[in-house]
């Protein structure tokens, strides 16, 4: 058999290659216009990436569903929700600067690759010009910085680790919800209060840098209050059973038990606690207490009865009676027939809070939208007055105390509020010890 | 021609000709067609195709030849992008180094590995090879913290040495490049209603995994290829006729595991982070699947295979109930409704379930993977002239 690939072959089909590539081109408008992804037409496209499988599926699921209702209010459709409590009124619920906002969605597994994966195929193929989502710090600090480099804007949503706005801060990302710093800011006083300022606390912490954040930040606020830590006893994630980090508890001499956890490990350590009878001892002449500085519905929920009288931290909740908070969960439970989580609060700010932006701004360029988000100072979204401030771009508002409901009188009401910490308790220097090491650089409009 | 003969030649050719001719393939749809939702030719994945494309190529060196199963790939993968990203922050953001540390570091680590797990063949070596993996999982994830950043990921910082790059500008982050060639540069060209990308990234992770799929070919058609081959049929076999097979298998363990440290380092060349999650036991289950999927032993399988998971998990996770309501708009609601239902069991958080069901259909129907789907519908083109031929006719 002869060669098949004959001189005059190869020239040939060289040449009709060759001819191919050089049929007339011309770049992409996009190209021209100075920033990632200037949309053209006459729609706008965002990109929700939220966990839709894995752990925090549920948290990743109720996300999507208020990054629906906000795209509907911003369009003008449903019945406008925090629009109309939102003290900037620069929206008027017909898209953003006249563009129909539409959007892509994308499953991050929790996992930072694939979260990042998906986002890079939101820009670049979908031309997503913002980047909201996530429900692990990992996660968010990871697409953080993808969209500081591709040059789109970053609305974290679940986050709640000092790194993301700390030593990981960028100024393409903002974050609307609160951090470890804060839970124990916001915690130490109320414990102080009902537990008094006698305690030995243990530390059950979630062995990664989500949870050292938090142990390292309770530790220090229950610490300044007078309290003993006598142990910090890390735990790996996903463990699923606890009980031996549970049982040396008690010949410890701690009297109080703070868990570091979240999610499904937090249900499952808490659960074991009070099974192995922890609250019902008297250490040190005092009753024994259980800690979860960080509450999520969906843990409380899982937790069950578990949690009474449990005390925890939250960025928000349905039971707020501000007119904000009143809108926001009337449109969510007509659209969806069950009230929405302090994530969903977080992601549906988030995605007005950029739509407004942009429309101060006056465009979608980054560069404009960060200026005028950064010492942005807004009302009605069910916080209360608060700030984005400049030098880390870190959302400063009131913290919620929260306890397991004594009486839960349905599947939803499952925590109650014990005090609205004011916002000036919780606020800290950009360059706090426990944030140090950062740099937020310059905004990047990309292309 | 390359020391191969004339068939593996022009196999050689053709793979090459349709590498470099992704990004047209994978973008048959115009932009703005309905269809563009299955178009796959944007830079990010075109990369993800040749990397794990490269990666699967290296597992089949192991699984396909030696049939020894390894499940803790992904620790070289894990291995070979932190060695990068900390050549990226401490020397240069010249791939280069980065690739070779990454390419040494997993090599070595393949060999330790490799040196414990071989004492033992089958089921206890699949067990231990996971075992180290799910270890290294957990290092990186919160003991190696000071190395790794944890769940974080390693990421570049602003004030990170970067010796060899001397002061550059501090306002952002640098962009890994190749001696200047920057790996996110892409150029669009439009043709009427299509655009294409071309990226730089996606052309050097495909001329190395092209580099790679020839290496592989040559150690199929090795001598070395063959005592492989031979370990696989039957080990005992070889080991009483007086001969050591375990440094062909150390050797095969180390090369797939280098070739899992260059696509480490090539995921992170693209983008700068590694994750401790790139090492978890799914991302080593992952490329098991997708070398059974594309044909275990076969040189082509595991790229499609590869292509084919990558393909489901960034397109079909994408397609969400809004587009699907868009898609069968024509149908009466009540029809429609329901019709949406269904489908959205497959798509958007589903995607799992229409992976697991293709899974399930070719190991049933096609046990050689995609190659042997192809080489089917191949046969059957050759011959679908003859079937009026009295050849196919029983005797009588």
């Amino acid at each position: 058999m002869s060669n098949k690939f004959s001189r005059r072959g190869v020239l040939k089909s060289g040449a009709i290659a060759g001819s191919g590539l050089l049929l007339p081109t011309y770049l992409r408008a996009e190209s021209h216009s100075g920033f990632t992804n200037a949309p053209t037409g006459s729609e706008v496209v965002f990109g929700f990436n939220v966990p839709q499988t894995g752990p925090y599926s549920e948290e990743g699921l109720d996300e999507l569903r208020a990054f629906q209702l906000a795209v509907e209010h911003l369009n003008g459709e449903g019945d406008g929700g925090m629009l109309n409590t939102f003290s900037s009124k620069a929206l008027d619920g017909a898209g953003i600067l006249g563009k129909k906002v539409t959007f892509v969605t994308g499953d991050t597994q929790t996992k930072s690759d694939v979260a990042r994966a998906s986002a890079q195929s939101m820009i670049q193929k979908d031309g997503a010009v913002m980047i909201t989502g996530g429900s692990s710090s990992g996660v968010a600090v990871a697409v953080q910085g993808l969209c500081q480099e591709a040059g789109v804007i970053f609305m974290a949503a679940l986050t709640h680790s000092n790194d993301t706005t700390g030593k990981d801060r960028k100024a393409n990302g903002f974050r609307h919800f609160f951090n470890a710093y804060m839970s124990g800011a916001a915690l130490a006083p109320v414990l102080g209060n009902v537990y008094g300022t006698e305690r030995r606390a243990y530390h059950l912490t979630a062995d990664y840098t989500w949870g050292w954040t938090q142990e390292e930040s309770i530790a220090a606020s229950t610490e300044a209050l007078g309290w003993q830590t006598v142990e910090k006893v890390r735990t790996p994630v996903g463990a699923g059973d606890f009980s031996s980090y549970i049982a040396p508890v008690l010949n410890s001499g701690a009297d109080v038990l703070i868990l570091n956890h979240y999610g499904g490990d937090m249900v499952n350590s808490l659960s074991q606690a009070v099974q192995f009878g922890l609250r019902d001892k008297m250490v040190n002449g005092k009753q024994f207490e259980i800690v979860v500085p960080l509450y999520s519905e969906l843990m409380a929920a899982g937790a069950g009865s578990n949690i009474q009288g449990v005390y925890g931290s939250m960025n928000w909740n349905w039971q707020l009676q501000d007119a904000g908070t009143q809108a926001f969960v009337k449109s969510f439970g007509e659209k969806y027939g069950r009230p929405p989580s302090n994530a969903a609060h977080t992601s549906y700010v988030q995605t007005l809070l950029y739509a407004d932006a942009v429309t101060r701004a006056g465009t979608f360029n980054p560069c404009g939208v960060v200026e005028a988000l950064e010492d942005f100072e807004f009302d009605g979204m069910g916080n209360g007055p608060v700030l984005y401030r400049g030098a880390d771009h870190q959302c400063f508002k009131d913290v919620l105390v929260m306890k397991g409901a004594e009486n839960p009188t349905n599947e939803y009401d499952t925590l109650e509020i014990v005090e609205t910490t004011p916002r000036a308790q919780v606020e800290y220097a950009p360059d706090h010890p426990m944030f140090a090491g950062g740099d937020l650089g310059q905004c990047n409009p990309g292309a | 021609m390359f020391g191969l003969n004339q068939k593996d030649t022009k196999f050689l050719l053709i793979v090459v000709t349709l590498t470099l001719l992704t990004p047209f393939l994978l973008n048959p749809f115009p932009t703005d067609s309905a269809m563009a939702q299955f178009n796959a030719g944007y830079p990010a994945l075109m990369q993800r195709f040749a990397i794990y494309g490269l990666m699967a190529i290296g597992f089949n060196i192991l699984f396909g030849l030696t049939g020894y199963l390894s499940f803790g790939h992904a620790a070289f993968l894990g291995v070979g992008s932190y060695s990068a990203v900390w050549m990226f922050k401490l020397l240069s953001m010249n791939i280069l180094p980065a690739i070779i540390l990454a390419m040494i570091v997993s090599g070595l680590f393949a060999l330790a590995i490799g040196y414990i797990s071989l004492r033992r063949s089958g089921i206890y070596f699949s067990i231990l090879t996971l075992a180290f993996a799910e270890m290294s999982y957990r290092l990186a994830y919160s003991v190696l913290t000071p190395i790794t950043n944890g769940e974080t990921g390693l990421q570049l910082n602003l004030n990170d040495p970067r010796v060899l790059d001397g002061v550059a500008d501090t306002s952002s982050l640098p962009v890994p490049g190749l001696f200047g060639l920057k790996m996110n540069s892409t150029y669009t060209l439009d043709i009427g209603a299509w655009s294409f990308d071309f990226n730089v990234g996606f052309y050097v992770c495909a001329v190395i995994a092209i580099l790679g799929f020839y290496m592989s070919l040559r150690i199929f058609r090795s001598p070395f290829g063959m005592m492989l081959r031979a370990v696989k049929s039957n080990q005992q076999r070889m080991n009483y006729t007086g001969l050591n097979s375990r440094p062909y298998t150390l050797a095969a363990f180390v090369i797939s595991g280098i070739y899992a440290g260059l696509a480490g380092a090539l995921l992170a060349a693209m983008d700068p982070l590694a994750g401790a999650e790139r090492m978890q036991w799914t991302a080593s289950g992952e490329v098991v699947l997708m070398t059974i999927l594309g044909g275990a032993g076969t040189l082509m399988g595991p790229v499609l295979g590869a292509g084919f998971i990558k393909y489901c998990e960034n397109i079909f996770s994408k397609i969400n109930e809004t587009i699907l309501h868009s898609w069968f708009s024509f149908l009466p609601d009540s029809l429609e409704s329901v019709v949406v239902w269904f489908f959205a069991r497959f798509v958007g958080e589903g995607w799992h379930l229409t992976l697991g069901v293709l899974f399930m259909l070719i190991v049933i129907f096609l046990p050689g993977g995609l190659v042997e789907g192809g080489q089917r519908i191949a046969s059957w083109w050759k011959n679908r002239g003859k079937d009026e031929d009295s050849s196919n006719q029983p005797a009588e």
